[in-house]
């Protein structure tokens, strides 16, 4: 099982299944992360900082715990 | 009179829309129950008079954050006429179910898809009337930021009115959005029907400047170059603006307020001019720093550009508790600890907040740079001074760090830390100008009775009773120096430093004047006398004191109303007094027991 944390820069994924807490989801959803959704990992800021997600339109930050809970297949 | 409120997800230029329809008229309203401020304004909707409310961005009604219950404890409590639901158009796959939740929920609404002009150049094209009819709501596309459309949007929103239905509050939201796999699947549908967008966008602008602003290596220091260029102009900018209205100020009351208080009584005469008008003289000087330093905000604000900081110093901050928009905020402390706490606004955690509301007070404003380089100039040799600021500099961040890492447990923050990065944007001069107005206009609103408080009060103190010198050791502030003398003996601040310590509580901009009154001289004179009575330990104790502790009554004021807690104000207060005192203490008897 892979997460968006485990993906290289530029690589896409669907993603399979989300495992976070109901707030989360509804902020993830709210963002458009979806199940089957595609999305590309674009950067990884330096000193192990936020990834930078493209997801539909919209680019995302987010800290790699909360990458971590996004499953994804590839 | 009827109410509309104004209701979207963050960065769809729901703000915008509010300042072009309120022009200058809106204020901060007082909303029983509710915790934020919220702006709202008066205005003519066809033949309605109508309150316009601008609830905060929200991704979701029933979501958990503070913004989300705001919202929600607004529409359960505040019955509305319409609900205007501002969408970004590039966006409208996403976001439209914030549409369909508020229909669920029974509220009159109606859909403004923003951004038109964004969502034309990437070649989105949205049926308008389909979209109406599958939701229900009348839909018109604008551009808040040009204002094509708004009149459009305007009228109609008159005729909804016209209509004369009782006003609808929202209780149950809870229960009434259970359905939530429903409303996405409708969503879908609603899109498919009504909307074609190419999957990605082709921002290509945005591409290439994100490959330079947020490479691994360059990013962080063309963040720090921007930041330092930026504050460079805040404050190269704004120095002759506060000079010239230090004049302006000074010269009313040699040419107007002298001559016609001439025949008042002396007490009288002193507590206006020497308390209250120069008090809040010291504080009104603030206003053009306050405007420039929200007409940039406004600009990096709008641009994009505060999320991709966030993006390059979150990994540092993280450790402390902190997020990498805290840093930008601290930077811009170190002009001015004012606007930079009203920056934290940006902030959706409440405890996120709190926290860089604590540490911000700790950045070295410009107004105890003007302290210590008078203190140094008298203390050190040239050589020496240049390094005794540096360390001041340093100590400040020290502080920060301390502060934040001592308190992220209390003032712990869940919220994961999830941003959008909107696509770089040029903000027009009319949407910069209209903030950097407001915001100066709601300081001096807010500031205002609670500086003329502490300026009477410290003028008082300074010149009770009446038949000794004011600020000498006869008056209270003298007894309050002398009583105070088992507390700062052991930092070596005597009872002469105390009471300027006193009136550097209301603005560091007065503790130089303050010395000269205290010392009854000017000048060269004064240098001379402190530099034979105090010695550089001592003058360094001072300095650490008046770096840590409370900045000055404006930054007192904001925060209180930026926090909207009096115990919160008060922890500040003591904290800052305490973390002064011991570390002064530490430095002043070590220096002494070394035998400096």
């Amino acid at each position: 099982m892979t997460n968006v944390a485990d993906l290289q820069p530029g690589e896409s994924a669907r993603i399979d299944r989300i495992d976070a807490e109901e707030a989360l989801q509804q902020r993830l959803a709210a963002l458009g992360f979806r199940q089957g959704k595609e999305l590309q990992l674009v950067r990884k800021a330096s000193f192990s900082g936020p990834l930078h997600v493209r997801i539909g339109t919209t680019d995302v930050i987010l800290r790699v715990a909360e990458a971590r809970r996004i499953q994804i297949q590839q | 009179m009827k109410r509309v409120a104004l209701l979207g997800m963050p960065n769809t230029g729901k703000s915008t829309l509010f300042n072009r329809l309120s022009g200058a008229s809106a204020r901060v309203g007082n909303w029983p129950g509710i915790t934020v401020d919220l702006m709202s304004a008066k205005m003519l909707l066809g033949g309605h008079i109508a309150e316009i409310v601008d609830l905060p961005g929200i991704y979701d009604l029933h979501g958990f954050s503070d913004d989300e219950q705001v919202v929600r404890h607004f529409l359960a409590q505040h019955a509305v006429d319409l609900v205007l639901v501002v969408l970004n158009s590039t966006q409208i796959d996403r976001q439209l179910a914030l549409a369909l939740q508020l229909r669920a929920l029974g509220l009159p609404a109606m859909l403004l898809l923003n951004m038109r002009d964004e969502a034309r150049r990437a070649g989105i094209g949205i049926d308008e009337a389909a979209m109406s009819q599958a939701l229900d709501m009348p839909v018109t596309q604008i551009s808040a930021k040009y204002g094509d459309g708004c009149p459009q949007a305007i009228q109609e929103a008159a005729r909804h009115l016209d209509r004369q239905q009782p006003p609808v509050s929202a209780e149950r939201i809870s229960e009434l959005l259970r359905a939530d796999t429903q409303i996405e699947q409708e969503m879908e549908s609603i899109v498919r029907r009504t909307v074609q967008m190419p999957a990605q966008l082709d921002d290509r602008l945005t591409r290439r400047l994100d490959r330079l602003l947020l490479h691994p290596w360059l990013g962080l220091p063309l963040f720090f170059g921007a930041m330092y260029l930026l504050f460079q102009f805040i404050f190269t900018a704004g120095a002759p603006l506060q000079d010239g209205m230090a004049w302006l100020l000074d010269s009313i009351r040699s040419l107007a307020l002298e001559p016609l208080l001439a025949g008042a009584p002396a007490w009288l005469n002193g507590l206006l001019l020497d308390g209250i008008y120069n008090g809040v003289g010291t504080v009104a000087a603030f206003v053009p720093i306050i405007i420039l330093f929200f007409l940039v905000m406004t600009m990096v604000e709008d641009s994009g550009y505060l999320s991709r900081a966030a993006f390059l110093m979150d990994a540092a901050m993280a450790k402390m508790g902190l997020d990498g928009r805290g840093f930008v905020m601290m930077l811009m402390g170190f002009g001015c600890n004012v606007p930079a706490l009203m920056g934290t606004r940006v902030m959706r955690s409440h405890n996120l907040r709190l926290l860089t509301m604590l540490a911000i007070p700790f950045s070295l404003c410009s107004a105890r740079l003007q302290v210590f380089l008078f203190l140094t100039v008298i203390l050190f040799t040239p050589q020496q001074a240049p390094l005794v600021l540096f360390s001041l500099y340093l100590m400040s961040f020290a502080a920060i760090f301390i502060t934040a890492v001592l308190y992220k447990g209390r003032l712990r923050n869940d919220e994961p830390f999830i941003l959008e990065l909107p696509p770089y944007r040029f903000p027009t001069l009319r949407q910069i100008w209209q903030r950097g107005w407001q915001e100066a206009r709601h300081f001096l609103h807010r500031a205002s009775k609670f500086i003329i408080i502490g300026v009477v009060l410290v003028w008082a103190l300074t010149n009770y009773p009446t038949d000794v010198p004011p600020a000498s050791s006869g008056t209270i502030a003298g007894h309050i120096g002398e009583w105070l003398a088992p507390v700062l003996d052991p930092i070596g601040i005597d009872s002469q430093l105390a009471i300027a310590l006193i009136f550097g509580f209301v603005a560091k901009e007065i503790v130089v004047g303050a010395l000269a009154v205290i010392y009854g001289l000017q000048g060269d004179a004064l240098m001379q006398l402190m530099g034979q009575q105090l010695d550089w330990v001592q003058g360094m104790s001072f300095m650490l004191f008046t770096l840590i502790y409370t900045p000055c009554l404006s930054t007192i004021a904001t925060l209180k109303s930026e926090s909207k807690s009096t115990g919160f104000m008060m922890l500040s207060i003591g904290w800052s007094l305490l973390l002064a005192w011991v570390i002064s203490f530490i430095f002043y008897q070590s220096a002494r027991a070394l035998g400096f």
